[in-house]
C-alpha cells in the first residue's frame, strides 16, 4: 500500500491508535499523510510523542487519549503544549500503567480491567466517565469490598504502526530494544496499517532478529506500507538513531505561527514520503548532519 | 570526611540515603540528580538493589550517565512493559520530581492553573497515580520556593497521605513517600499526622530560610540535623565514575 491509499480507508471522526513511544519508532510518514489531508474531528489514542503535536498543529485532533506527549530528549511536546494551553482540544489523560491496561482490555475484547492506579489522584475528576467497582474477594489480608478503578477499553478503528520489517503478507519484526505496545495497538483495534522500513521474503526474517522479534503476526494486519526512514524524525533503533537536530527545528516551529507555516510549507505539504526526505536531507546537506 | 563537596553532591548523597534498607527492589530514579544518588547507592551500600540503564535492560555494573556507548553487564531485559509489571509488583522505589508539593505530599507535575486550559501544561500525570499507590517513591526538587511547596497543588498527579487515608487498607499499606531532598533540605513524613516535616538543613542553609522558601507551615522535630557530607569515597565515584562530565551541574546552575 502506499500512505494516500492508507488515507483513502479512514475517515472524519475516526479513533486512531498509533504505536510507538514518546518519540521512538513512530510511524510518521502515515501521520503526515493524515496531517496533509481533509480528515477533521479525529480521536488519537498513544503513548504520545509528535504525532500528537503535529496533528494538533494541523487542526486534526478532537480529543487525544495519552499516557504522557513527550519528545524524550524534550521533555514536552510544544505544539501539544500550544494546543493544551490554547484549549483547542479534548484530552484524556491517563496514567501510564492505566493506558496499557485499556489497551489490554480492547485487545481481550473486556469492557474493562481493574486497577488501583487513578485512585487518590485527580485521574477520575480529570476523566469522568471512568468508573470504579468494587473487588469481589476479598485481600491477602481479609480486606473486604476494595475500590477499584475500572478502566474502560481503548477500542480503536485503525492502529498505525511503524516496524523495522515486514513480509508483504502483514508479519512484523521489531528489531530494536523495546516492541512498546504495538502488538496490542493492532490487536485493539478493527483495522490496523503498518508501516516498516523493509519489506522483505517471509524467509528472511530470522537472519536478522531472533523468533522473539517477530512480534506482529498477519492476523492482526490489514495492509503494509513500505516507507524506509519512515519513522524520521523520531528514533527506529537498530536502523537509525533519533534526528535531534531536525527534532530541536520541530520543536522551534512551535514559536508562532510564522516558524510554524515555514516548517509546515518545507516538510509537512510535500507531495509524498520521497519530497519529504528530498527536503530533509537538502538541509542536512548543508547544516550539520547527524544521525544518532 | 570530605570538606569540599559541592551542593549537588550533597543532594545526590542525601537522595541516595533514602534507598538505605531498599535491599532487592529496582532503584527507579528518573532524571540525572537522582539517577547518579540511585547508582551511588547500588555501588556503596544497598548492591541488591537491580537499576536499569534508562533505556530497556537491567544492568548489574555502574554506568556512567549520558553515556550511550557505555558498557553494560546485562542481567535482564526490560521494556516498558515488563516495568509496569514492577510498579504493580511493588519492589520499586521511585525518585521523581515536583512541580508543587504540599503539606501532605500530593504531588503535581501535570499542570499549573485549570487542567483543562491550563496557564502551563507540564508533563501531565504520567506514571505518578500508579507509582504512589503500588510502591515507594520520593522526590527530588531542585528549587525549594513558595512556588513549589505551596498550601494547595493545582492538580494531583501523585496523591499524598491525606487522600490515602481515604482509600483502602491495601493502598494505606503500599504507599510511602519516603522522603523529599531539595536544593536546602532532607523533609519527610515520620510523624502521627503524617505532616512534612524538616529532618535536615543542606549545609550553610538555616532552618529560618528553609520556613521562609516553604508556602505552608512545616512541622519542626525538636532535633533537625545538618545534612551529612559525602564521603571521599563517595566523592570519587560521583566524579570518577558515574558522572565524569559534571551533568549533575546543570540543575544547578540556573540559580
Amino acid at each position: 500500500m502506499t500512505e494516500m491509499e492508507v488515507i483513502e480507508e479512514l475517515s472524519d471522526g475516526m479513533t486512531i491508535g498509533i504505536g510507538g513511544w514518546g518519540s521512538r519508532r513512530k510511524p510518521m510518514s502515515l501521520v503526515r499523510a493524515i496531517a496533509c489531508s481533509n480528515l477533521k474531528d479525529l480521536t488519537i489514542v498513544s503513548y504520545g510523542g509528535p504525532e500528537v503535536g503535529l496533528l494538533c498543529a494541523t487542526g486534526k485532533i478532537r480529543k487525544a487519549i495519552y499516557g504522557f506527549v513527550s519528545l524524550d530528549s524534550i521533555p514536552l511536546e510544544p505544539h501539544f503544549r500550544n494546543a493544551k494551553q490554547e484549549g483547542t482540544i479534548e484530552t484524556g489523560e491517563l496514567d501510564e500503567g492505566a493506558f496499557y491496561l485499556g489497551l489490554l482490555a480492547a485487545a481481550h475484547r473486556m469492557p474493562f480491567y481493574p486497577t488501583r492506579a487513578g485512585l487518590g489522584s485527580d485521574m477520575l475528576m480529570m476523566n469522568p466517565e471512568i468508573k470504579t467497582i468494587e473487588s469481589p474477594y476479598e485481600t491477602s489480608d481479609g480486606e473486604k469490598g476494595e475500590e477499584l478503578v475500572a478502566i474502560p477499553a481503548l477500542n480503536l478503528d485503525v492502529s498505525l504502526i511503524h516496524m523495522n520489517r515486514a513480509d508483504s503478507q502483514g508479519n512484523g519484526q521489531f528489531l530494536g530494544p523495546d516492541l512498546y505496545f504495538d502488538d496490542l495497538f493492532a490487536k485493539a483495534a478493527k483495522r490496523t496499517f503498518m508501516s516498516c522500513e523493509k519489506i522483505i521474503p517471509t524467509e528472511d526474517f530470522l537472519k536478522e532478529g531472533s523468533v522473539h522479534t517477530l512480534k506482529i503476526p498477519r492476523l492482526f494486519v490489514d495492509g503494509v506500507i513500505e516507507a524506509p526512514r519512515g519513522a524520521h524524525f523520531t528514533e527506529c533503533l537498530p536502523d537509525y538513531g533519533r534526528d535531534e537536530v531536525f527534532q530541536s527545528e520541530y520543536a522551534a516551529s512551535a514559536k508562532d505561527l510564522q516558524s510554524w507555516e515555514n516548517f509546515k510549507q518545507k516538510y509537512i505539504e510535500v507531495t509524498d514520503h520521497q519530497e519529504y526526505l528530498k527536503a530533509v536531507d537538502s538541509r542536512t546537506q548543508i547544516g550539520e548532519s547527524q544521525n544518532g | 570526611m570530605a570538606d569540599d563537596a559541592t551542593l549537588d553532591e550533597i543532594c545526590i548523597t542525601a537522595i541516595a540515603d533514602g534507598f538505605r534498607g531498599d535491599g532487592e527492589i529496582l532503584c527507579n530514579p528518573i532524571g540525572n540528580v537522582p539517577v547518579i544518588a540511585g547508582r551511588l547507592a547500588k555501588a556503596t551500600f544497598e548492591s541488591a538493589m537491580v537499576m536499569t540503564d534508562t533505556v530497556s535492560v537491567l544492568a548489574a555494573n555502574t554506568i556512567p550517565v549520558g553515556d550511550p556507548d557505555a558498557e553494560r553487564l546485562v542481567e535482564a531485559w526490560m521494556p516498558y512493559r515488563d516495568l509496569f509489571d514492577i510498579v504493580w509488583s511493588g519492589r520499586r522505589h521511585i525518585v521523581m520530581g515536583a512541580s508543587q508539593i504540599d503539606p501532605y505530599g500530593n504531588q503535581n507535575f501535570a499542570a499549573i492553573g485549570d487542567w483543562k486550559k491550563p496557564k502551563a501544561q507540564l508533563l501531565g500525570l504520567r506514571g505518578a497515580p500508579g507509582n504512589l499507590v503500588n510502591n515507594t517513591t520520593s522526590y527530588w526538587i531542585p528549587n525549594h520556593s513558595t512556588r513549589s511547596f505551596v498550601e494547595k497543588v493545582d492538580v494531583v498527579s501523585g496523591p499524598g497521605y491525606d487522600r490515602v487515608s481515604e482509600l483502602s487498607g491495601w493502598i494505606q499499606s503500599n504507599h510511602e513517600i519516603r522522603q523529599i531532598v531539595s536544593n536546602l533540605g532532607v523533609l519527610n513524613f515520620s510523624n502521627q499526622e503524617k505532616r512534612m516535616q524538616l529532618v535536615s538543613c543542606h549545609p550553610n542553609v538555616t532552618v529560618e530560610e528553609i520556613i521562609a522558601a516553604t508556602g505552608f507551615e512545616l512541622l519542626l522535630p525538636d532535633e533537625i540535623k545538618e545534612t551529612r557530607i559525602p564521603t571521599k569515597e563517595e566523592l570519587k565515584l560521583i566524579r570518577e565514575v558515574i558522572d565524569p562530565h559534571g551533568l549533575r551541574k546543570a540543575e544547578f546552575a540556573k540559580k
